[in-house]
């Protein structure tokens, strides 16, 4: 509907009243809140000139970082495509003592400062952490490595696949399950066929706001990660460094890039979401 | 495909839901399960299907036990009332979907899956919407692709969980004559659920009307109107009136007055006699007359419904009476039965017709 009226002539007759004065107060607001601060830095990485630009983004350091910041966040959000489904599943289709009390848990990386998670985390995972000691010996170093970013990541972004699965799964009708049992399908069947592609709109908007925030992270990541340059380091802390520097350039420079890469894929998920919605015949 | 129901009784959560159901359904015959919501008619539907498990008894197919067997072997159609499409596949998708997770030795190549589906969508008369998807459809639609989809596995039964009852009056009419000329085409022993004693009278061959989680009658639609076998069928099949009256003697007496009816070969005691508003007559006062008070006057659209307050308690009586004849409220109206049965009060059984 909102499609339809955006598309369509500013004038148009409606039985919705106050378009214009809702679409002015959005703009506005998403002017003064999102778009002036991002313009600011846009403007401000312009100002280097093509060829400063280039030469600062193009540095190894800010490559190694951004590869790291992209990779991890996007491994991040993947495990926890995968994990959020199945506890968004478990906590829809059963009920079982603890069950609120676990629905609650889930939203405690919401809450909690990060850094204070990042702390817990990097304490659990040392290589003398309550964790860390087991693996240590098998190889495995979580702390202060690349692994170590993407256990903050998954941490900070789970739950927002949880949240954007969680009702959409409730409001899957049990018959839909059952026709496609009667028509003989087993229940490996009906998940792949029938459940999965249903939640596949839900599954990238939350992919997406996860991926979202775990490239951003900062707070938690700067404690787990070591933060050794070309290894372990982030962008947004390259960017604090730079700041530190008085290298505000450079620093502008590093965000501008990431601004682009992050909104490319969101633009993305949201294309491939609106195709997804448009074959459900929802957003006709 | 015969289906033999052999004393099934259901519980939920010690809640009776199906109290000790027996019933034959011929092969290739069209039977409905009529009643009031919460009479178990669904939930027998559904234990036929094996989409639930009974509590006790046994579901057969032909000679083969089904009760021992999944829903995905036991290859019936199931239509649900909400149609239940899968909404991210278009029709046709739809359609060929049980074909498709058919086990690789019995699926059709890809070609045959689609030919069939495109066979179906001819037979339920929507060959040009094969490539939309089930949001694009309206209700009438829909629920033809969902039959078609469990045709599509070729069921041994067909079954229908009140196929019509989210969509409107004319859609329904229309879909309900053409689901049994489906029927009559392919043959499918067909059970479907209804609450509408219209429909099921119309579209089925016999009517298992149910009440509480038991059987109380099953038969053709004669069968039903003219001599239901409870007072329950009598009610709950058209429109009806009851008066209670003391059986002595072999006579009725309403209210202390003796009624013009033929002689009663029953022992004394109370007893309701049941009416249908088309089986009164509107007659001079005299002897063995039911006489009230007008109480208030309907026009439908071929004649006229009053409403008559008998007695000294004020039971009410519809009577239908031609368009012709006026009639006011307050009036006196002597009316004299036609048809009627009485049923007596303890027991639920017929006594006359």
């Amino acid at each position: 509907m909102v499609a339809a009226a955006l598309s369509g002539p500013f004038r148009k007759p409606s039985i919705l009243p106050g378009f214009g004065l809702t679409l002015g107060l959005t703009l506005a607001w998403l002017g003064t809140i999102v778009l002036i601060p991002l313009a600011a830095l846009v403007l401000k990485s312009a100002g280097l000139g093509w060829e400063a630009f280039g030469t600062l983004v193009t540095d190894p350091r800010t490559i190694s970082a951004l590869k790291l910041s992209f990779g991890a966040a996007l491994v991040a959000a993947t495990i926890n495509l995968v994990f959020g489904l199945l506890l968004a599943w478990v906590l829809v289709r059963y009920r079982f003592p603890g069950r609120r009390l676990i629905d609650a848990f889930i939203d405690l990386p919401f809450a909690l400062p990060t850094a204070v998670a990042g702390i817990a985390l990097t304490a659990l995972y040392a290589p003398n952490g309550w964790i860390g000691q087991f693996l240590a010996p098998l190889g495995i170093k979580v702390a202060y490595t690349p692994l170590g970013v993407v256990v903050a990541l998954v941490f900070v972004s789970l739950p927002f696949i949880v949240r954007t699965v969680e009702p959409v799964l409730a409001e899957i009708d049990r018959e839909v399950e059952e026709a496609a049992a009667s028509l003989g399908a087993n229940r490996r069947q009906t998940v792949f066929g029938v459940v999965l592609p249903t939640l596949m709109p839900a599954l990238l908007t939350g992919y997406a706001l996860a991926l979202a925030r775990a490239v951003g992270e900062y707070g938690s990541v700067i404690f787990i990660a070591g933060n050794i340059p070309y290894v372990s380091e982030i962008a947004p802390l390259l960017i604090v460094i730079r700041l530190e520097e008085f290298n505000y350039a450079g620093a502008t420079a590093v965000a501008a890039v990431m601004l682009a890469i992050s909104f490319v894929m969101l633009l993305v998920i949201n294309l491939i979401q609106a195709w997804s919605r448009r074959r459900f015949g929802d957003g006709r | 495909m015969d289906i033999r129901i052999e004393r099934i009784a259901k519980t939920f959560d010690r809640y009776p839901a199906l109290n000790d159901i027996s019933l034959d359904i011929r092969s290739g015959e069209l039977v409905a399960l009529l009643g009031p919501s919460g009479s178990g008619k669904t939930t027998l539907l559904r234990l036929i299907a094996g989409l639930e498990q009974p509590s006790a008894g046994r579901v057969w197919f032909g000679a083969e036990d089904a009760s021992s067997l999944t829903i995905q072997e036991r290859n019936v159609g199931f239509v649900f009332q909400h149609y239940a499409l899968f909404k991210h596949m278009t029709v046709l998708d739809n359609i060929g979907f049980g074909l498709r997770v058919r086990p690789s030795g019995r699926r059709p190549a890809k070609a045959e899956i689609r030919r069939r589906a495109e066979a179906l969508l001819d037979l339920v008369q929507l060959s040009d919407l094969g490539r939309r998807f089930p949001a694009q459809l309206s209700g009438g639609q829909r629920q033809r692709v969902a039959l078609a989809r469990a045709l599509a596995i070729e069921p041994r039964v067909l079954l229908l969980d009140e196929p019509f009852g989210a969509l409107d009056a004319k859609v329904r009419k229309d879909l309900r004559r053409w689901l049994r000329e489906i029927h009559d085409r392919t043959g499918h022993t067909t059970v479907f659920v209804t609450h509408d004693q219209e429909e099921a009278m119309e579209l089925a061959d016999r009517v298992v009307v149910m009440s509480n989680g038991r059987i109380e009658q099953v038969g053709s639609a004669d069968e039903i109107y003219d001599a239901p076998a409870s007072p329950f069928v009598f009610s709950f099949i058209g429109a009806s009136n009851a008066l209670p009256i003391r059986i002595a003697g072999g006579q009725a007496l309403l209210d202390g007055t003796v009624l013009d009816l033929p002689p009663l070969a029953e022992r004394d005691g109370e007893a309701r006699l049941y009416l249908r508003p088309h089986d009164l007559a509107v007659v001079d006062a005299g002897e063995g007359t039911i006489i009230g008070t007008v109480a208030a006057v309907r026009r439908t659209s071929g004649h006229r419904l009053v409403e008559l307050a008998i007695g000294s308690a004020g039971d009410r009586v519809e009577v239908e009476v031609p368009a012709s004849r006026a009639v006011s409220a307050g009036e006196q109206l002597a009316v004299k039965p036609l048809r009627w049965r009485i049923y007596r009060d303890t027991n639920a059984q017929a006594l006359a017709a």
